[in-house]
């Protein structure tokens, strides 16, 4: 017991090349690191933990609040400007919202299905969310064009600016939610992806996550456009 | 125990081919080298711009043949226009502020030496992590490129200073430089702001989750809590320049007007009358200067916070004493952190805010003297009773107290509205950033550099070069920016181009002379830096793992660290950080890794000075 356990190893045999410790630490087994991995270590993998692509996906939203509140902000002190024209909602608006928010709850239910242990069912709820997610999208477009049926173009007046400003910059953040969906969506096409529930667990609910935030915001955005005029 | 000693060790291997290994790579370490080098650079660049500004002030209408020949445009005959100046004060700003000063200590040694240090084998996501390097690397090659496409319009960028206030950087029409030369600036700060929060994001995820067993969040070095502080304020603000930037851009190009308030009369043009000048309404200049310092204050920030997290990590080290009030130091970068975020009004008292406002921004600021104040206190009781060792590192981490306290302190003057008012936008304030934010955040750099560079290559720096090149440096630095504080409050302004017509300033002129003389052999000595930099890459003397005896994770691996940092064998962690001078101890220091309890004396021989000699036993 009381040898020095870097005496006995047979590290130095492995062909270690320049560098390495001369003593090896302490140890070298059990969880490295605050993560859950254990023994099964391949070594090949990261050993992140699947809270680590949670909290690495709350730091993402983190940077998009920041950005979303200083866009509302300039929105806010903008409308006490005497050139503030308000513009009424397009209509096609309140559809992106009906949308949006059925697209959550489809998500919503993909999760379950995947924790329930039916797998077809959450492919299938997977999809609806897509397809209202691209729903969304195109109404958001046709908005646009509602817009400028009636004349109100991006450099119009301070309102409009920011109806085209606040579905650009959002839409563009849903569409890294969508590339997120369509990858849950392929990697489920692999069974071998399939075999490896944890992973897929951890996959979809970041996914989710962002998803559900891009809702929420979605719905600030859209309350601060019909309220705040 | 058998079983457990054969367990296998997981070595990762570096990969094969050169691009994978030193282009494309996704090892931490290489990374911050990148880093590194690309800060280098950029500071060569910076430090050039910064020369020709000083040739200009204190020779006004000398001919350089040299600058007629590059800058035909902005130097016609070898004499600087007054555009070709203020496009190089805009572009010293911006590539020393973001290239330089977020990169260096950050995105170089941060990436470097966070995972080290709290034992990891690498950052927690790679691939994000290559990419903020190469992100980042396209941010400059756009700024550099502003550099040469603004040429033709007889500058070297845009005029409007790193600052970018609107409605000057907002209209295409509002001066030379202000075309295609401010596109490009936006878009280079857009990308920078990108590949930062991709930074930002792997660390805060890395340290949280990658800490090796017993690394506990109070077992962490200081620089893991600076650079950790960093990120999290780069994180916040970085969004907030992003999103003002798109509006900037939108403002140029899309013809909106956030920034742009109605009836504008810019170079001959009414807003409107003309398609040259269309018509804008609405916008308001004194919102991009809310959202650029709500970024701007932050970004003060992080460039200094890793300087203060170096110096008090080589202070211990040195001074062979625990970090003075470990616990208040943690706090003390916290509080200044948070504080950063409320504070951004004081770049504008005289933007004609309320005074009402002034004098909350006024408070907020002055009460981040009280964690600055705890942490030199920190650092002097660190020095107080120690032996100190007066290696090249030492000397710069004290250098860094000293320029911190120097600029600090007139950081309170200018944090009060009645004060700020006659000396905003004088020398004073020019010499009050650059003592605190550059030249301490460099010098926090420079002890870095020569404190880690026998563990990132494996060869000391020369302490003879090292220390001629700290003391010119040190006493140079002192004599460019003290004597700016006199010429501030003469009331010299910022940002003119020569001071020929003014008769009250031209008793100012031999200070200028001084100033400028100074500043040339401190650039100049950089030089010695840059050769010993090189020279010891290759002819260094060689460092053995551990060669300042200290205690931290870094030192237990070998010097240049493996691919995989640790060998296969991630250390574990039994204590704090900064366990000098432990009585009873058989060195003056016990690393991290040494176990709590001993019950045998610790068997060293033949295994340098790591320290690191028993079984790992759990406390």
């Amino acid at each position: 017991m009381a040898t020095r356990v870097g005496s006995t190893r047979p590290a130095k045999k492995q062909g270690i090349s320049r560098g390495g410790p001369k003593v090896p630490g302490p140890n070298g087994k059990g969880p490295r690191g605050n993560g859950s991995r254990g023994e099964e270590d391949d070594g090949g993998s990261r050993r992140l933990s699947p809270k680590a692509y949670r909290l690495a996906m709350w730091i993402v939203l983190a940077a998009v609040v920041m950005m979303f509140a200083a866009l509302s902000s300039v929105y806010i002190i903008l409308s006490a400007s005497n050139d503030w024209q308000p513009v009424s909602l397009p209509r096609m608006f309140f559809f992106s919202t009906g949308a949006i928010l059925a697209s959550s709850w489809t998500l919503h239910n993909a999760r379950s299905s995947l924790k329930g242990g039916r797998p077809k069912r959450y492919r299938q709820w997977l999809a609806a969310t897509l397809v209202l997610g691209l729903a969304f999208v195109a109404s958001q477009l046709l908005a646009w064009r509602e817009l400028v049926a009636e004349g109100l173009y991006l450099s119009s007046n301070p309102h409009s600016s920011f109806f085209y400003l606040f579905t650009g910059i959002h839409g563009v953040h849903l569409l890294g939610g969508i590339v997120g969906l369509l990858y849950l969506l392929f990697r489920f096409r692999k069974p071998e992806r399939w075999l490896d529930p944890e992973g897929l667990d951890v996959s979809s609910g970041a996914v989710a996550l962002y998803w559900h935030a891009m809702d929420v915001l979605w719905i600030w955005l859209f309350l601060l456009l019909l309220v705040w005029r | 125990m058998a079983g457990e000693t054969h367990e296998a060790v997981h070595r990762h291997e570096p990969p094969k081919s050169f691009i994978r290994k030193y282009i494309f790579s996704l090892d931490h370490k290489v990374i911050g080298i990148q880093y590194i080098i690309l800060a280098l650079v950029a500071v060569l660049v910076g430090m050039t711009m910064s020369l020709l500004m000083r040739l200009n002030l204190s020779w006004p209408g000398t001919n350089w043949p040299i600058l007629g020949t590059l800058f035909p445009g902005g130097a016609p005959d070898g004499m600087m226009t007054p555009e070709f100046y203020l496009s190089l004060v805009t572009m010293h700003g911006t590539i020393m502020v973001f290239f330089v000063l977020t990169t260096a200590p950050q995105g170089g040694f941060g990436n470097y030496f966070l995972p080290i240090q709290i034992g990891a084998e690498d950052m927690a996501f790679p691939v994000l992590n290559m990419l903020s390097f190469w992100v980042t690397f396209v941010g400059f090659i756009v700024i550099l490129s502003a550099i040469f496409y603004s040429g033709a319009e007889s500058t070297v960028g845009p005029i409007g200073g790193w600052t970018g206030y609107a409605p000057l950087s907002a209209l295409k029409n509002a001066g030379p430089g202000q075309g295609l030369g401010m596109d490009l600036w936006i878009i280079s700060i857009a990308i920078f702001c990108v590949g930062s929060l991709l930074g930002a994001l792997n660390f805060i995820t890395t340290l949280l989750n990658m800490r090796t067993r017993g690394m506990s969040l109070m077992r962490m070095p200081l620089t893991c809590w600076a650079w950790f502080t960093t990120a999290v304020l780069a994180l916040l603000s970085f969004p907030v320049l992003l999103g003002a930037g798109i509006l900037l851009f939108l403002d140029r190009n899309a013809g909106t007007s956030f920034f742009i308030p109605g009836g504008l009369y810019v170079t001959g043009l009414l807003s409107g009358v003309d398609d040259r000048f269309p018509l804008h309404t609405g916008g308001s200049p004194i919102l991009w200067q809310h959202l650029f310092w709500f970024f701007g204050h932050p970004e003060v920030y992080i460039a200094i916070l890793p300087g203060m997290g170096a110096t008090s990590h080589i202070l211990a080290t040195f001074a062979r004493k625990p970090v003075f009030g470990y616990r208040a130091m943690v706090f003390a970068i916290f509080a200044i952190g948070l504080l950063g975020f409320f504070v951004w009004g004081h770049h504008m008292f005289i933007s004609g805010m309320s005074p009402y406002s002034a004098m909350t921004f006024s408070i907020l600021t002055l009460s981040i003297g009280v964690p600055s104040a705890v942490k030199t206190f920190n650092w002097l009781g660190t020095l107080w009773g120690g032996r100190i060792r007066f290696t090249t590192a030492m000397l710069f981490a004290i250098g860094f107290v000293s320029l911190f306290v120097a600029g600090g302190i007139t950081g309170l003057v200018l944090g009060q509205t009645s004060l700020d008012l006659p000396m905003h936008d004088t020398y004073f304030v020019t010499a009050h950033f650059h003592l605190v934010m550059g030249v301490a955040s460099i010098f926090g750099m420079f002890a870095a550099t020569y404190f880690w560079f026998p563990k990132m290559f494996g060869r000391f720096m020369s302490e003879s070069l090292g220390k001629v090149h700290f003391w010119i440096t040190f006493i140079g630095v002192y004599l460019i920016f003290v004597p700016m504080h006199t010429m501030g409050m003469v009331g010299m302004p910022r940002r003119f181009a020569q001071f020929t017509e003014y008769e009250f300033l031209s008793s100012l002129h031999p200070l200028v002379m001084l100033v400028s003389v100074a500043a040339i052999v401190t650039i100049l000595v950089q030089i010695l830096f840059y050769f010993n930099l090189v020279w010891s890459i290759f002819k260094g003397q060689k460092a053995p793992d551990n060669p300042w005896d200290a205690t931290t994770l870094e030192w237990t691996t070998a010097s240049p660290p493996p691919h995989d940092n640790f060998a296969g064998h991630l250390p574990v962690v039994y204590r704090g950080p900064y366990e000098f001078a432990v009585p009873g101890a058989p060195n003056d220091f016990v690393m991290q890794t040494e176990p709590e309890v001993v019950e045998q004396p610790i068997a060293v021989e033949g295994e340098g000075t790591s320290g690191n000699g028993d079984e790992g036993r759990k406390h």
